[in-house]
């Protein structure tokens, strides 16, 4: 049986582990009050411009497509932009969200290649020998737009070179403190929201209403808009995933604290059972020393 | 009768509010619009726009991005866009001379970030521009 001086090392050890997890769940909760906001100021923007992508395809005439809205017909490589953290300790996280991408695609015949966001989730995938063409990790921890940009680039120049016939994007899409879903999606080619077939009827002023002027053309400004948008596209994910891996970390971090509580609870238990035992010895060991001696000297 | 007129960035909305006129700096040429402007699409480049409510004039810096007018709303999507008084000059400043540093040791920089950098070059030069064109008018 161990020693009451092993018991006590071993009780202080958990203890200290436990305010460590304590500390860092109260880090990660309010870091998941920041990304929620930045997620949430996103939102503005993005309802815009989707409005503006609506109304262009509304117009009459939008005939000529731009190569990033164009659908094509032989799928021969898929992009898959995989996003993760760069940092461990959050429960099941990193582990979900490459499972499921990896899933999905397991029963395809074409050639999947990723670009990650995070390390976590390069290595996952290194280590299961999945080509990795491009990685961006570290991250700021609160990321801005112009830093996610490149990412949305690299997808378009990937996928207008030709490299890549349809790009998704895998991530951890936040819902709520204790739900976290992992979701994959396309994003190129961009899928124009169609024109719903009875607006003309419902509302017989839209059409005309809404025949613009270009400046420069119609086509520029797609070009424009588009890969912009799916830049933006990233950056909600990453912001997302970022809530979502905050989230996760909050609550592996509370588990562990609630399970250490338990396990010095139950050490102590011992422990102290054991120093009872040596006290009981103790006693034992005097008061039969005592009795020898009584009967010594009668 | 006033515009409705939006200048929402990536990560917040800018501006928002009814407006006499606004004037945003289009790929073809600075424009002013107008209530009742034809609806229009547009692209815009670096540049400064000019907003008047009743008599008071603000100014915001925009790092391209796109216009859409439709009858009584002025909706600009900007890629990066600030009032000119919340522009913080150091910073601007700052970010400027790290650029040109940069760019200076031309042998060290991957020509896809050179890109990158003369974009951040070009945006603090417009902010430390559009603060010493601005702010001092309306001190004076």
């Amino acid at each position: 049986m161990a020693s009451t001086r092993e018991m006590r090392l071993r009780i202080r050890s958990v203890k200290n582990l436990a305010q460590v997890t304590r500390a860092l769940e109260t880090v990660s909760a309010s870091k998941v009050r920041r990304a929620i906001q930045a997620n949430d100021r996103t939102r503005p923007y993005a309802e815009r411009a989707w409005r503006i992508l609506t109304d262009l395809a509304r117009q009459p005439g939008h005939q000529s497509m731009h190569p990033l809205l164009a659908e094509r017909d032989e799928v021969k490589n898929i992009l898959v932009i995989l996003i993760s953290s760069d940092r461990g300790l959050a429960g099941a996280y990193n582990v979900n969200i490459v499972r499921e991408a990896l899933l999905h695609f397991a029963d395809q015949q074409t050639p999947v290649s990723y670009i990650t966001v995070g390390k976590r989730g390069r290595d996952m995938l290194l280590r299961r020998r999945r080509s990795v063409v491009g990685e961006f990790s570290g991250l700021s921890a609160n990321p801005t737009y112009l830093e996610s940009a490149p990412i949305g680039q690299l997808a378009v120049d990937e996928f207008l070179s030709h490299r890549a016939d349809q790009v998704y994007v895998a991530y951890t899409e936040y819902q709520n403190m204790l739900r976290q879903e992992p979701v994959i999606r396309k994003i190129l080619p961009f899928s124009v929201p169609e024109p719903e077939k009875n607006t003309a009827l419902a509302e017989p002023q839209a059409k005309s209403k809404f025949v613009f002027t270009y400046e420069p053309g119609q086509e520029e400004i797609l070009h424009e808009i588009i890969p912009d948008f799916t830049a933006l596209q990233i950056y909600k994910a990453i912001l997302s995933a970022l809530a979502s891996e905050h989230a996760a970390r909050m609550v592996a971090m509370r588990n562990a604290t609630n399970s250490a509580k338990d396990l010095v609870s139950l050490l102590q238990l011992d422990y102290n059972k054991i120093r009872q035992a040596g006290i009981t010895n103790e006693m034992l060991d005097i008061s039969g020393g005592a009795e020898a001696l009584a009967q010594a000297s009668a | 009768m006033p515009i409705h007129c939006e200048i929402v960035s990536q990560d917040r909305i800018v501006f928002q509010g009814d407006v006499d006129i606004v004037v945003v700096p289009g790929v073809e040429g600075v424009m002013g619009i107008l209530p009742n402007h034809s609806p229009l699409l547009s692209t815009l480049q670096y540049g400064i726009i000019t907003i008047r409510q009743k008599n008071q004039e603000e100014y915001f810096t925009v790092a391209g991005g796109v216009v859409e007018v439709t009858g009584s709303q002025v909706t600009i999507l900007a890629n990066a866009a600030e009032n000119v008084d919340e522009i913080n000059i150091q910073r601007a400043e700052d970010a400027r001379q790290r650029a040109e540093i940069s760019l200076k040791e031309a042998g060290a920089v991957k020509p896809e970030d050179q890109a990158a950098l003369q974009l951040a070059l070009k945006r603090s030069t417009l902010r430390i521009a559009a603060v010493q064109r601005f702010r001092q008018r309306r001190t004076r």
